[in-house]
């Protein structure tokens, strides 16, 4: 089994991570390898840190004033918190899709032309490509396609959120880290947003915090268990779910607490 | 009492509270309109007031507020605008932060007579320029920065942090997210905001009186060099505003027929603000709307 887990790259790797919030101490020596073109599930209670530690691997937490990092997050081996890193160009790198959808006021077609434009692409054509194809590969295309110049905020929730997918596959990220995205949705568009996640890894590595187990096991190859901002335990997916090892993880995925 | 009666007993003086409130306003601008609009016809707003005889209008006046509004505001949304979007994006809790909210705090409680004696030392004398539009405009933009800083700041902290999160993760600076993103959500905010500190610049005196001047020189409306005493235009000449008219009016005014002006300026200053007012709900809601609009 240890051959086969090494088998597959590390597309990112944290080790050591320590984040504190002012004085109060978030994640505690965190080490998770994220496997590349694979699905890495997140799991754990609510405030066990598994968003926390999600947003450090794009550094959106620096966006929130008063947060100290320890350790190393690396991306393809180097540490994305090295300084010089710019977190901008970082963010190209590692897309994020949040727990809520977060569509911009403006059309369907500007809001997936929004990175692009952003990164410097001004040809007309060359962004109609791009907001075709990404909408194409979020399973969006056919519903949208005659209303690409209406407001994105006439769409339904579920499709909101492959809205915001394919906003993000619009600047061709590496990384795709997703927060709970299915916790606002319905059952038809949580299920049609996982067929998706499971298409999508042939070409990304995904990152998936979901308080919902079942989802956990049906997306993930890896699932990693977070408790009071530590990594308990990470596995393949069918271990954790069918074999854990430590009597915590065991009490959370049968349900006796969280 | 049991808590049923209570209950009932609050939500009355809630009630009655808010009935009051309707009750002054209503009155105010009732007193007003039923003895200022007979007296406000085309001729009275838009000729010239006469200083001894009756008959006199109110035109330049009218004409001289809007401009002064237009001088203040372009001196003041930019800087507002700046000062407003580092409060809310950039400031956090940092030490000069507080100090530009404790600024912003005392500027907003300064009595704006004081701000127009202020006025007069700096934006007159020590400038040189005299009683003149711009001392004016430059008074009320102190008058009116900390409401408009105010103003920006929270129409820029009421565009939801997840659509600027979105943006920053995509990869977009801080500079190209608070561009595209927050500033034209806030468009809506910031538009009613700023329409409605504008009325209050519209109907403010007393920082004037010692500012823009209690005159204007005789007008010539078909002038338009800006460098001309008698253009309307010119930014540099004494500027009578119509609410230092009424002020004026009541106060030394010699004509015969100084009740009808003083009551006719009054409801033309009231009709504007309430103008302003209604304009600023309706467009806010009229801009919200295209915005959001599937």
């Amino acid at each position: 089994m240890q051959r086969m887990m090494n088998s597959v790259g590390n597309k990112m790797e944290t080790k050591g991570l320590n984040l504190y919030y002012k004085n109060f101490q978030a994640l505690f020596n965190v080490s998770l390898p994220v496997r590349e073109h694979r699905v890495t599930a997140l799991i754990g209670p609510s405030g066990c840190g598994k968003s926390t530690f999600l947003r450090t691997l794009n550094r959106m937490n620096d966006v929130i004033e008063g947060t100290r990092i320890e350790g190393e997050v690396l991306l393809d081996g180097n540490n994305i918190y090295a300084p010089g890193v710019d977190p901008v160009a970082l963010r190209k790198k590692v897309g994020m899709v949040f727990q809520r959808p977060n569509p911009f006021p403006m059309s369907i077609f500007d809001n997936i032309a929004y990175g692009p434009r952003i990164h410097g692409i001004k040809n007309k054509e060359t962004l109609a490509e791009i907001v075709e194809k990404s909408l194409q590969a979020a399973a969006l295309w056919d519903e949208v396609k005659d209303r690409l110049h209406k407001s994105a905020l006439g769409l339904s929730g579920g499709q909101q959120q492959r809205l915001v997918l394919a906003r993000v596959l619009a600047v061709e990220p590496e990384v795709i880290l997703m927060d709970e995205p299915a916790s606002a949705l319905d059952p038809i568009s949580t299920a049609k947003l996982e067929d998706l996640i499971h298409q999508l890894k042939n070409n990304y590595t995904i990152v998936i915090v979901t308080h919902n187990m079942q989802q956990a096991a049906r997306i993930s190859d890896y699932t990693g268990f977070f408790l009071n901002g530590e990594m308990i335990e990470y596995d393949y997916t069918n271990n954790i779910f069918t074999a854990p090892r430590d009597k915590r993880t065991e009490d959370y995925i049968t349900g006796r607490f969280g | 009492m049991n808590a049923r009666a209570r209950d009932r007993a609050a939500t009355i003086m809630f009630w009655v509270g808010a009935g009051l409130v309707l009750l002054i306003l209503g009155t105010l601008i009732g007193y007003i309109f039923y003895h200022g609009l007979k007296s406000i016809d085309w001729r009275f707003i838009t000729s010239p007031p006469q200083s001894i005889r009756a008959g006199g209008g109110i035109g330049p006046q009218i004409f001289n507020s809007f401009y002064i509004l237009i001088l203040t505001m372009a001196i003041s949304i930019p800087i507002g605008l700046l000062a407003g979007i580092y409060l809310a994006e950039y400031a956090g809790r940092s030490r000069l932060a507080e100090a530009v909210r404790v600024a912003i705090e005392t500027l907003t409680s300064l009595p704006s007579i004081v701000v127009g004696l202020f006025g007069l030392l700096v934006f007159v004398n020590a400038t040189g320029w005299g009683y003149s539009l711009m001392s004016g405009a430059l008074a009320l933009t102190v008058f009116n920065l900390p409401f408009l800083v105010r103003v920006s700041e929270e129409s820029i902290r009421g565009v939801t942090r997840e659509l600027a999160e979105g943006s920053l993760a995509l990869g977009a600076t801080h500079w190209q997210t608070i561009w595209r993103i927050i500033i034209p959500g806030a468009f809506p905010s910031l538009i009613t905001g700023i329409i409605i500190t504008s009325g209050r610049v519209f109907g403010e005196a007393a920082a004037l009186l010692y500012t823009a001047g209690m005159s204007s020189p005789a007008l010539d409306f078909s002038n338009w060099n800006i460098f001309s005493p008698d253009s309307p235009l010119n930014p540099f000449r004494p500027a009578e505003t119509l609410a230092v008219h009424i002020w004026k009016v009541n106060s030394e005014g010699i004509i015969p027929d100084v009740r009808r002006v003083a009551d006719g300026s009054a409801a033309m200053l009231v009709m504007v603000v309430l103008a302003f007012n209604f304009g600023a709900r309706w467009l806010g809601r009229y801009i919200h709307r295209r915005l959001t609009a599937a």
